[in-house]
């Protein structure tokens, strides 16, 4: 085969697959590592090993900095790292992919899934118009080409919203305002979860001086925000949204959106392993054991793609599933499993103390999940709008993959990923169902859009002599 | 319009953009150089012929296909510039070309 053959496959180049390559090579396993990026971190690290400026690198901060000994212990780890790659195809005894110059397979023993997050969906009217991008993605743009836009009006509630809204501040960026969301019932929802929060209390007071420099800035806030939506003809042209005095708005031409992370599921899902829905996060994930393993012996998961837990945990998660895998596949013996992953289980349990306290707060209210408003555009690819969807469940449609015959949602170039969710939210509290029972699209492989050529390529290649 | 924090300094390049020359930083990330470009919008929609744009920058969403060197549907938000690349926006769907006359 022209990707060789190794013991161990990783998808994702970010904390979580860089943390379990480095400990999987230090155990002695051979490793290959997929990413489409062309350059190691993720999302969450995205162009550490390329960033070139001292002043973006006090703005980033020194939570994202923290990726440089990583990024450098992965490149001196010995893993075959192929950069800009897709896979698109996942399965027990390997991978197959294709990047600009090449396509192959690559054989191996186990395969290890560290695809991350992605942004929830933000399905309110007017979020497919130009103008109108996510949060991350506007981070995205500061990370890998120090891209920003003046005037920009920020919507929605979370740590990452906090976190670039304060970035903007340290570049000396204008943000036009913040119009946040979180649910006024969320503060005494969250409460019980404080004390926990507590025991690792450096989240919170990063969080507290994100937010108090956000309000010590001439930023105008708006809280209590409980309906948002955009308008404009051919481009953003005003952000509108209501509170309990009524309704406003505010004349922009860029709004960023967040409503939280999601874990990036669509690979998973195309393995079928198990799923099951988080109530806590309101998400899908796979359903695996501490050592990430799933229901599929052949197949692991790290980081926030099994579920949502910040950057460290995703690295610690990395390291827990390469020891697991090192472990399963022989290549260490039990008391050096047992000694190596107790510390690192207790070290992730400490950083996670903080997470039910976030997810309780910034969890997004119902209507921004599924929105009860027939105009909104639910499936971004195929323009399906939730009266549509309304209409089929009414219909009898009974879950997701009925939806794609009544209405396309899903079956557009994204392959579910932008509106899974929110057409399972949307199933579920028009049916009065729960999400679990709803069940999610059945995603198939390719799991990236892959031509007719690319594949025809694969064959001429394994061909030729490697 | 977004625009730079500072200079980057790092080599250029003319690309093509809907027939126009752009200079862009080699290795820069192609969708943020469309946008500072103002290339508005990146595609209309197969299905109305809606207008969009990048909305995720990290190959999830779709919104920010263009065809590069004559290869149709590419993520821009996942390629770099390169030396002499042409991107031409998409508008509503791809028309389907005689054998020989599509992408290579």
């Amino acid at each position: 085969m022209n990707g060789g053959s190794v013991d161990l496959a990783v998808i994702g180049v970010g904390p979580a697959g860089m943390s379990a390559a480095i400990t999987a090579r230090k155990h002695g396993l051979s490793v290959a590592i997929f990413d489409e990026q062309n350059s190691p971190g993720g999302q969450i690290y995205r162009n550490i090993t390329g960033l070139g400026s001292d002043r973006l690198a006090s703005i980033l901060g020194e939570d994202y900095l923290a990726g440089r000994p990583l990024a450098d212990a992965f490149a001196d780890s010995g893993a075959i790292y192929r950069a800009g790659t897709t896979v698109w195809r996942i399965g027990e005894g390997g991978v197959s992919w294709i990047s600009a110059a090449d396509s192959g397979e690559t054989a191996a023993l186990h395969v290890l899934v560290a695809t991350g997050a992605m942004e929830r969906p933000f399905p309110v009217k007017g979020w497919t118009l130009p103008g109108v991008m996510t949060a991350g993605a506007a981070q995205i743009l500061l990370k890998t080409d120090q891209t920003v836009v003046d005037d920009a009006v920020f919507v929605g509630c979370g740590p990452l919203l906090y976190l670039l809204a304060y970035q903007y501040l340290q570049a000396g960026v204008r943000i036009r305002a913040l119009i946040d969301t979180t649910d006024k019932s969320s503060h005494i929802a969250a409460l019980p979860s404080l004390p926990a929060a507590l025991l690792k209390p450096s989240y919170l007071r990063k969080g507290m001086k994100m937010l108090s420099a956000i309000r010590r800035s001439e930023t105008p806030i708006h809280r209590g925000v409980t309906e948002v939506d955009f308008s404009g003809t051919d481009r953003l042209q005003a952000v509108r949204w209501r509170d309990r005095v009524g309704e406003h708005s505010i004349e922009c031409d860029h709004a960023f959106v967040h409503h939280g992370v999601i874990p990036n599921v669509n690979v998973t899902m195309a393995t079928r392993c198990t799923h099951r829905w988080d109530e806590a996060q309101t998400c899908w994930r796979p359903e695996t054991d501490a050592f990430g393993r799933t229901s599929l012996d052949w197949l692991t998961v790290a980081g926030d793609g099994g579920g949502i837990g910040g950057a460290k945990s995703a690295a610690l998660s990395g390291e827990i599933a390469a020891l697991g895998i090192a472990y399963d596949l022989g290549r260490i013996d039990r008391s050096a499993f047992d000694r190596a992953s107790g510390r690192l289980l207790s070290k992730r349990r400490r950083d996670l103390a903080v997470r039910p306290f976030l997810d309780r707060l910034y969890r997004p209210a119902p209507r921004f999940r599924a929105p009860v408003d027939d105009e909104v555009v639910v499936c971004r690819c195929e323009e399906v709008r939730r009266e549509q969807l309304a209409k089929a469940v009414q219909e009898g449609c009974p879950g997701p993959n009925q939806l794609k015959s009544f209405t396309r949602a899903g079956m557009g170039p994204c392959q579910g990923r932008m509106c899974g969710h929110t057409v399972v939210e949307t199933i579920a509290q028009l049916s009065g169902r729960s999400p679990q029972d709803v069940g999610y699209y059945r995603i198939r492989m390719p799991i990236k859009p892959v031509t007719v050529g690319e594949i025809a390529g694969l064959t001429a290649s394994q061909g030729e002599p490697s | 319009m977004f625009r730079l924090l500072e200079a980057t300094g790092r080599p250029m390049t003319a690309i093509k953009v809907d027939g126009r020359t752009v200079q862009a930083e080699i290795g820069a990330n192609l969708a943020s150089v469309l946008l500072r470009a103002g290339f508005q919008p990146f595609r209309t929609t197969p299905v109305s012929g809606e207008p969009r744009m990048p909305y995720c920058m990290m190959g999830v969403c779709f919104e920010c296909l263009a065809t590069i060197d004559g290869i149709t549907n590419c993520q821009t938000c996942l390629e770099t510039v390169r030396e002499g690349m042409v991107i031409e926006r998409q508008l509503g769907a791809s028309p389907i070309k005689p054998a020989g006359e599509g992408a290579p």
